[in-house]
């Protein structure tokens, strides 16, 4: 037992970690949090992501994003306390960078990480505007982004209280 | 005795012994060579580098249609033709968001920044070189079983139908503690981005002060290094939270000062009321029973003796109990756990019982070491939006009838 003690007393936590090359943090580190940081330089249009959106997303997600094979993407607005509630990007997500950040990391599921950040927010843009959350000449940016208020904001409550800690 | 659990399980194992002893008399004038088998006279086969189940065996993970992409969707495990607490690596349920990536685990690097004084990377063989924790517990998909939420008229499916995204292993690697200890977090960290290396970017946010505690980066899983479906070459884990959060193929773990809001935590693996407001971070799965023998779709043997076994398991710690009632819910009688019965995993019940033949309705409930007990399908509904699925935990009932057909039904 004391062997033991002994032993354990004379090893240091070991510290194996390589200090992070700052090009991998770059290339890896484009989530984007609610208030828009890390959001990359550039901007699109509503009417340039109509464009991409015809050639890159209608087939999955319908014109207009009225969904089918994939997800319903606009609609549903104000439905959420209804008899049938519709969830969908404009009716129930309550971030405008958790757009972005998914069209840029995931999207067309084809071939993710395809999109330039240019379409990536000409795209949001796009999507945004079907139901009237940005206007039809709305341009989105690092700046503008984040101050997208999206109809269910408020909608919903964190159960388990870790953002209050 | 009609439906009525065994009174004494001693005094029925007692019964059944004489009875079979009684039976095991061999006539003599069989032919020798009906008892000398080819597998007795013939030598057997070699011997294999890894071996597989018995070409005679035909259980199967349940295949789910794909999306879009063909490794988009899921595959539920065949939990009711396993037993044990243990789910074989090959059987455990997948849920994957755009497809199994390849990863070569002489280059996956795994990165550690944000809010840490100093970010880290660390490959496989550099990981390997920390002290291994072993621990077994199950991953649960939040969507499980979701299958009874939605549908309003009970699905004629199987227990793996209906509750396979469950499945149970013993996992082993580093807690990520001692990572983001070595990293050194920051006072204003106080959550983490975890992200997966696949084509979906999967990506959870975690509250720093539970991965600190709880998160271990596995390496292993029952023994061997992770199943490319379950995360190869390193996953987290998350003991009895969501298995959307156990991510997958992780590359990247970013110390954050909130929640990231990444799309499956915000539109999806949320939890819809009837207000129209949504619980999020729902993380701990909810406490849940499921008799897998016999279930959905099997076909009774006619009256007589059968042990009833399922699995139970809760998000909350350890399961304290299950009580089985086979007269739709009037009574309820414990169920036996042999154990082992660890936290956040799955443990197995069984109970003796002699059927009438007259038809039955069987379910089982469970209570964990939190006092957390599973509502009935109509106290769960009436608690949610009519659309919500996630996380559904009923009691789940078994309508056995006269014919011998066993199925799935509400109460």
């Amino acid at each position: 037992m004391f062997k033991t003690i002994a032993f354990l007393l004379a090893t240091a936590a070991p510290h194996f970690g390589a200090p992070a090359d700052p090009a991998l943090v770059k290339a890896w580190d484009r989530s984007i949090p609610p208030d828009g940081a890390g959001l990359p330089a550039g901007k699109g249009s509503v009417s340039e992501g109509l464009a991409i959106y015809t050639e890159k997303c209608v087939m999955c997600h319908g014109v207009n994003g009225v969904g089918k094979p994939s997800d319903q993407l606009t609609g549903g607005v104000g439905s959420l306390a209804s008899a049938n509630p519709v969830k969908t990007v404009s009716s129930f997500w309550p971030y405008a960078t958790t757009l972005f950040d998914y069209i840029r990391r995931a999207m067309p599921i084809t071939s993710p990480h395809s999109l330039s950040d240019h379409e990536a927010y000409a795209l949001t843009a796009y999507v945004l505007s079907i139901d009237g959350i940005v206007k039809k000449d709305a341009v989105l940016d690092a700046k503008s982004l984040p101050k997208v208020m999206m109809p269910n904001r408020d909608g919903f409550i964190d159960a388990y209280g870790a953002t209050k800690r | 005795m009609t439906n009525k659990i065994a009174p004494s399980r001693r005094k029925f194992l007692t019964t059944a012994l004489a009875g079979a002893a009684a039976a095991t008399a061999v006539p003599l004038s069989v032919k020798a060579d009906e008892y000398i088998t080819p597998s007795m006279t013939t030598p057997g086969k070699a011997f294999t580098p890894y071996g597989m189940p018995s070409g005679h065996e035909e259980v199967k993970r349940l295949l789910r249609p794909p999306g879009i992409s063909p490794g988009s969707g899921g595959s539920q495990s065949p939990i009711e033709s396993l037993e044990g607490m243990i789910t074989p690596s090959g059987l455990h349920f997948e849920r994957h968001h755009n497809g199994i990536p390849d990863l070569d685990p002489k280059t996956h690097k795994f990165l550690l920044h944000g809010l840490v004084n100093k970010p880290l990377e660390f490959s496989i063989a550099t990981l390997d070189r920390y002290p291994r924790v072993s621990r077994m517990h199950f991953v649960e998909c939040g969507g499980n079983s979701g299958a009874n939420a939605g549908s309003p008229t009970p699905p004629p499916l199987s227990a793996g139908g209906i509750h396979g995204l469950v499945s149970c292993s013993e996992w082993t690697g580093v807690k990520l503690g001692m990572l983001l200890d070595e990293a050194g977090v920051k006072p204003e960290g106080k959550w983490i981005l975890a992200e997966s290396a696949d084509a979906a970017g999967m990506s959870r946010s975690v509250p720093l002060q539970e991965a600190h505690e709880q998160g271990i980066l596995a390496l292993f899983q029952n023994g061997e290094r992770l199943r490319p479906e379950q995360g190869y070459p390193l996953r987290l884990l998350m003991p009895g939270w969501e298995g959307n959060l156990n991510v997958k193929w992780l590359h990247r773990i970013k110390v954050t000062a909130g929640p990231t809001m990444a799309k499956d935590e915000t539109s999806k693996y949320s939890q819809s009321l009837k207000n129209g407001k949504a619980n999020q971070f729902n993380f701990i799965q909810p406490v849940k029973s499921v008799i897998t023998r016999p279930s959905g779709t099997m076909t009774m043997n006619g009256p007589g003796y059968y042990e009833i076994s399922g699995i139970t398991w809760s998000g909350h710690g350890k399961i304290a109990k299950v009580e089985i009632s086979m007269d739709g819910g009037s009574s309820w009688t414990e169920a036996e756990m042999p154990g082992p019965v660890f936290p956040q995993c799955l443990a197995r019940f069984r109970l003796p019982w002699e059927w009438d033949g007259k038809p039955v309705v069987m379910q089982s409930r469970a209570t964990d070491e939190k006092g957390h007990v599973q509502p009935t399908r109509a106290a769960w509904k009436d608690a949610v939006s009519s659309v919500q699925f996630y996380q559904y935990n009923a009691i789940q009932a078994w309508q056995i009838g006269a014919d011998n057909t066993v199925k799935n039904i509400y109460v």
